[in-house]
């Protein structure tokens, strides 16, 4: 597959990456385009190399060969995850990753875009304004009067989406986000997607599922990965109707 | 929420526990010396010299918990080698107090040592020099321990070197050190140590109002201590600690340079072990390779265990309770101590995971239930 629109609106261009370990080639000159504001869901069978392919843009693995470029000309291989992140790249893991014993105002406190050095974080106060963000994202994620309980205490949805506020506070440029609907009911998951859809356009999101529902809810561009490598891109429908595709998903 | 100026008061305005033990920290640095000095031995209120040094050891061990829990406690990082660290730190102090003697020592040497004569040593190794000065050594104290932390933590942290991992290299530092503290040739007494110690900054060590003075000085330390302590894990740099203890690559996703916190709040607490080190060796009147022990490091991180780790003042309490039944057992029954201690640490892993201050959390709660605020309730639910 090759690149096919390369453009000045391009916020991440993945161009030939490939990673393997111990001879298992998890990405295989893999490329991959999104534009500002694009929404992007990533499909694939058990490692296609979905994850990997996260770890490589947020600088947990390096790549074998290949670049990853974000914005105009950032390199993302030469940095680490801290500075990757405040480069604005924001990440959602798939196991819902949140501070358990912090309440939730704090964990977005932490997450809130801003200073990260450590003598900023001894003499740290909020403004009146981040406070205001921080309870505006509370309500957005539909948990205001959990305000100051511990985040240990929330349901596993719920995690998911304190995780999710946390990379809104970060206002990250764009977001990548590891099987968000991950064990939530369905109406979770509706409203998950509708999250989703309503930040897209503010900020780029590249969302990693499994469950087709969900990828239908999102209505984007549908990249399908197999090897390590991309095998198609387009509507959910026609890629649902491309023929190895299937034979990808329902065994050779 | 957050209290960014030093201010003991809103600092301590929900830390209860902590309250209750500065109140006592301060009562005993007034107190225990005017018991001791002023009133006379024939009375039942008189404090003996013996018990002031006792208490006064107990009280640097107890600085010791403190500086371990505040990075384990608070930021995951279980350190088996902080004993390395108080011993610099006591190494430092005693390194003063061999250069006070003068030519009081056996041999009579105004500038060597004793055990420098004695290994025909001609001059002073170059590292000694400077500790003639207290000033100099007090800066060492600090110094050393930090300057070895600030290495050992940076190498490892920049690794990654987490968990039991860091733990066990943590633990060959430290005996790395004993092995070389052992060696007559390193200039630091050998397996004697430095002792002889005869006055600091001009008054005897011998006499009742210096032990009480340095008594003093040790409280307040603590004191001290646990207010900066406690400052720092509520700031949001706490609770950025809190964060790499709880999810460290979450922490790391969120933008923080993990490894530069972990650094700062490990050299912060080796040089509080250090100044609990040179605190401790004027009081118990000897240093020796003994303490880079690596049992002494476990032992530290039972006490913290026992007491009630992340809480600060449960390090403290648990310091404090652990070596007073330390002596008592060693005296009354030696040989079944160490079962003791290894049974405790069993025990308060299994049935008391937040430590004494844990159990008393608990029965406190139990008799006056808070139903009106959330807070409380929700913390309780997640433990």
């Amino acid at each position: 597959m090759t690149v096919s629109h390369i453009n000045d609106d391009a916020i991440l261009y993945v161009n030939g990456v490939s990673k393997s370990f111990d001879g298992f080639k998890a990405l295989n000159n893999l490329s991959l385009i999104l534009n500002k504001g694009e929404m992007r869901a990533i499909i694939g069978p058990n490692g296609a190399g979905k994850t990997t392919m996260m770890d490589v843009i947020t600088g947990k693995l390096r790549p074998d060969t290949g670049e990853v470029i974000f914005g105009d000309n950032i390199d993302l291989t030469k940095y680490d995850e801290a500075e990757i992140a405040n480069l604005g790249i924001g990440r959602k893991f798939q196991k819902p990753t949140v501070i358990e014993s912090l309440t939730l105002f704090e964990n977005l406190e932490l997450a809130i875009a801003g200073h990260r050095s450590v003598f900023q974080a001894l003499f740290h106060k909020l403004s009146g304004e981040q406070t205001d963000r921080i309870d505006e994202v509370l309500d957005l994620v539909a948990l205001p009067t959990r305000r100051n309980e511990l985040a240990g205490a929330l349901s596993h949805g719920q995690k998911q989406w304190l995780e999710i506020g946390m990379l809104l506070v970060q206002n990250p440029e764009l977001l990548l986000v590891d099987e968000p609907a991950a064990g939530m009911t369905d109406a979770e998951t509706e409203t998950t997607a509708e999250l989703l859809k309503s930040i897209t356009g503010k900020h780029s999101v590249v969302v990693v599922e499994h469950d087709m529902d969900f990828i239908k809810a999102l209505d984007t561009t549908v990249s399908v990965l197999h090897e390590g490598s991309t095998l198609a891109e387009g509507r959910l429908e026609d890629v649902q109707n491309n023929e190895r595709v299937i034979e990808v998903y329902l065994g050779r | 929420m957050t209290n960014t100026a030093f201010n003991p008061r809103s600092l301590l305005a929900s830390d209860v526990g902590g309250r209750r033990l500065l109140m006592v920290l301060l009562a005993i640095a007034i107190f225990v010396p005017i018991l001791n000095l002023a009133v006379p031995e024939s009375s039942v209120f008189h404090v003996s010299t013996y018990t002031v040094s006792l208490v006064g050891k107990y009280l640097c061990l107890a600085l010791l918990a403190l500086a371990v829990d505040l990075i384990w406690g608070y930021c995951g990082i279980l350190s088996l080698g902080h004993g390395a660290f108080f011993a610099l730190g006591g190494y430092a102090m005693g390194m003063y107090l061999m250069r006070q003697i003068g030519d009081r020592g056996v041999y009579g040497n105004p500038e060597l040592p004793d055990f420098m004569v004695f290994l025909n040593w001609q001059e002073l190794p170059w590292y000694w020099s400077g500790f003639e000065s207290f000033g100099f050594a007090m800066l060492m104290v600090l110094l050393v321990p930090g300057i070895l932390a600030f290495i050992f933590g940076l190498l490892a942290f920049r690794s990654r070197v987490t968990g039991v991992y860091f733990s066990i290299i943590s633990q060959a530092l430290t005996y790395a050190l004993l092995l070389a503290f052992f060696r007559n040739d390193m200039g630091f007494g050998g397996n004697n140590g430095l002792t002889d110690f005869k006055d600091i900054l001009g008054f005897s060590l011998q006499s009742d109002a210096t032990r009480a003075t340095l008594f003093s000085l040790t409280a307040i330390a603590l004191l001290l201590s646990y207010l900066l302590c406690r400052w720092i894990v509520d700031t949001k740099l706490g609770r950025v600690l809190i964060a790499i203890r709880d999810a460290e690559s979450r922490t790391r996703f969120t933008g923080y340079k993990v490894e530069y916190f972990k650094v700062f709040v490990f050299v912060l607490s080796a040089m509080i072990a250090g100044v609990a080190g040179a605190l401790y060796v004027p009081q118990v009147g000897i240093i020796n390779p003994g303490e880079f022990s690596p049992l002494n490091s476990i032992e530290i991180v039972v006490w913290v265990a026992i007491g009630g780790r992340g809480t600060l003042y449960g390090a403290v309490l648990g310091a404090l309770l652990v070596n007073y039944a330390k002596t008592y057992f060693t005296g009354a029954m030696p040989e079944v101590w160490l079962f003791m201690l290894g049974g405790l640490f069993v025990i308060s892993t299994i049935y008391l995971p937040k430590g004494v201050v844990g159990v008393f959390q608990k029965f406190k709660s139990k008799v006056a239930v808070e139903p009106d605020d959330p807070s409380i309730q929700s913390k309780e639910a997640a433990s």
